[in-house]
């Protein structure tokens, strides 16, 4: 309100003019330095905006060589594609192997973070729920190249002996056959800490929205008799039913773009393949970059980043549906 | 889950026999829910301890302060003297980069923002957070072999790399506390003729200080840790560089990922100076100085609220 003089208006009379005149303004104008600051506020706003365009635009940029190139040539020249005969050929499996291994991940994580929000929101003692909130949280401040090598180090060995098991008695379902590895360098292994890794959000999200259930719908669910459980399936969990999905998505996101467990555990192998429990079958696309990046040629840097932009257009697309679901939820739920 | 309190035990025990199934089904939950929480638990508890059993034996005053320049083989010597410096430039380089964009841009969704514009920054900065960090890395790649040529390797990159993940989370911290400001003070100040911009800075960002510096912190908490980008924007290298501009870096999370990725040392049997299991034991101690200064970050982040709140300002 910087404009507190306002214009003389041709009605006015000098003699009028202590009196209360109301003037025309239908909105807030910005002078000088105020102008100035909101203009630098929004250019930065834009600025995040056109930081994802951007993103978009360079990695087009710099793959464009790949793309371009024809399918022989660049099988020559670029030593790790192996057989593949052309760029799809090779982003096939890779895209193959990041999903299997991120679907993976969300079996697992998906049930016991649930577990984790309901204890938190609805079973754990009131003084106790943010102490234990905050425990899951310390999950996600543990940085991945830690996860990488315990997972390497640690869990691969004591997991290998399950395995084993695994794929002796239940070999007959695909997903455990093959022939079992002797290191637990596996798909398995490395489900199992990229599940660790996406719990804290999966479990972040979904009890804020246990938390939102209306009280009402709780309350009247147990004075209709209904156990805790009960209470939970016909109140909770109906409500919360889209906030699951997009939790579960946000999830799938993170687990698809990691790559330091998945570089530092996997021996990686170039094929469509379930074999979860055998080493040499699978690789993600995050990782392959990683390990091929510091050694590649121009022309293989170019294809790399062809498949970091197959990576960033799956991820986007499965951020924006969850961030969509999320948005909406906010505009028609009962909650607010 | 205030359940009505019936005062005759002896009818719920009644209620309960009449339907023994339902009861089983809900004990079993709990105790499956209950499970949820303690299975997590597993891999925290482990994580932790073995990095700290592992790392604590090479965590000391030699570790910290000498690179890796000149140490091969089995070598009992070597550390990360050369990581930290380039952990912390890179880092602190990258929050100079994405504070002042993340705030301004916050400011804007809070005092500004309106219509289409601010629906859609608002939407994207939700969608960014979940960019993965090596496309990130990938793009600073990309930003920089269009500017200065291809194969470019140094710092700066890095710190753009780790920006393009950090302002995000910036962006939504900083909003969520600018929205906590409560409106009367913008209001009171308005009134008393104060412009708009000095309004946004004096009272709201002063009133919300404490809550910026805490996500702040958190935020640079949360890239520190970033592997990939680095991995593929910096490179490695084992001596110091102190040139943000020049040259290689090595940095502490792409420390632990090369020695573990160095594996074991073939010892010749009989050698005295030669561990052979020298590069694990590096990676753990590394990745415990790697935990240590997540925490810590953590933990200032914390106290910056407890201690820099409005009130305590006076």
């Amino acid at each position: 309100m910087t404009s507190t003089q306002s214009p003389p208006t041709p009605t006015q009379s000098p003699t009028l003019a202590p009196a209360p005149v109301r003037r025309r303004r239908t909105r807030v104008v910005d002078r000088g330095a105020s102008r100035l600051f909101r203009w630098t506020a929004t250019a930065a706003g834009a600025l995040i905006l056109l930081v994802l365009v951007a993103v978009a635009a360079f990695l087009v940029l710099r793959a464009w060589p790949a793309l371009a190139t024809p399918a022989a040539e660049l099988t020559e020249k670029v030593s790790w594609m192996g057989d593949a005969t052309s760029l799809l050929d090779f982003v096939g499996p890779l895209i193959f192997g990041t999903i299997l291994a991120a679907a993976l991940a969300l079996v697992i994580a998906t049930p016991i973070a649930l577990g984790i929000a309901l204890f938190t929101s609805h079973y754990a003692p009131r003084r106790l729920a943010s102490g234990l909130g905050y425990l899951v949280d310390l999950l996600a401040a543990i940085p991945s190249v830690v996860y990488g090598l315990w997972g390497g180090l640690v869990l691969a060995p004591m997991v290998k002996p399950i395995w084993a098991w695994l794929n002796e008695y239940l070999g007959f379902i695909p997903l455990f056959g093959g022939t079992v590895s002797p290191t637990a360098r596996v798909l398995m292994t490395v489900g199992i800490v990229l599940a660790v890794m996406i719990l804290p959000i999966i479990t972040a999200v979904s009890r804020e929205v246990f938390l939102q259930t209306p009280r009402l719908h709780e309350e009247a669910a147990l004075a209709l008799g209904a156990t805790r459980w009960e209470m939970i399936r016909v109140a909770v969990l109906p409500f919360a039913r889209s906030g699951i999905v997009s939790a579960a998505m946000l999830g799938l996101g993170r687990a698809l773009g990691e790559t330091m467990a998945v570089l530092m555990i996997l021996s990686p192998g170039f094929l469509y393949s379930f074999h979860l429990l055998e080493a040499g079958q699978q690789q993600t696309i995050a990782a392959n970059i990683a390990a091929q990046f510091p050694e590649a040629n121009p022309l293989g840097v170019s294809a790399l980043i062809a498949t970091g932009l197959a990576l960033f257009v799956i991820t986007l697309i499965v951020n924006m549906a969850a961030r969509a679901i999320v948005a909406r939820r906010k505009d028609f739920s009962g909650a607010n | 889950m205030t359940a009505p309190t019936v005062d005759n035990s002896e009818l719920r025990t009644l209620l309960r026999q009449v339907d023994p199934r339902r009861h089983r089904t809900d004990r079993i939950m709990r105790v499956l829910i209950i499970g949820a929480f303690v299975i997590a638990m597993l891999p925290l508890v482990s994580v932790s301890w073995t990095v700290l059993v592992n790392g604590i034996e090479r965590f000391n005053m030699y570790f910290l302060t000498h690179s890796m320049r000149g140490v091969f083989g089995g070598m009992d010597a070597g550390g990360i003297y050369h990581a930290i410096i380039g952990t912390l430039e890179i880092t602190l380089f990258a929050t100079l980069i994405s504070v002042p964009i993340g705030l301004l841009a916050a400011i804007y969704l809070v005092e500004y923002g309106r219509g289409q514009l601010a629906r859609w920054v608002t939407f994207f900065v939700d969608v960014m957070t979940g960019i993965p960090s090596i496309v990130a890395g990938l793009f600073a790649y990309a930003l920089f072999a269009v500017i200065l040529g291809p194969g470019i390797r140094m710092g700066a990159v890095g710190s753009v790399a780790l920006s393009v993940l950090m302002i995000p989370v910036v962006v939504r911290s900083c909003e969520e506390m600018l929205r906590l400001v409560p409106n009367e003070l913008r209001e009171a100040a308005l009134a008393l003729g104060v412009p708009r911009w000095l309004v946004v800075i004096k009272v709201v960002l002063r009133t919300a200080i404490a809550g910026i510096g805490t996500g702040i912190t958190l935020a640079i908490a949360r890239v520190i840790g970033e592997t990939a980008p680095l991995l593929i924007t910096v490179g490695v290298i084992d001596s110091i560089n102190f040139n943000l501009f020049e040259g290689r870096m090595m940095t502490l999370p792409v420390y632990v990922y090369r020695q573990y990725s160095q594996g074991l040392v073939p010892c010749t049997p009989g050698a005295t100076d030669c561990i052979a299991t020298i590069n694990y034991d590096r990676a753990w101690a590394a990745a415990l100085t790697l935990i240590l200064i997540v925490m810590l970050l953590n933990l200032v982040g914390r106290l910056i609220t407890r201690f820099f709140a409005p009130k305590n300002l006076g």
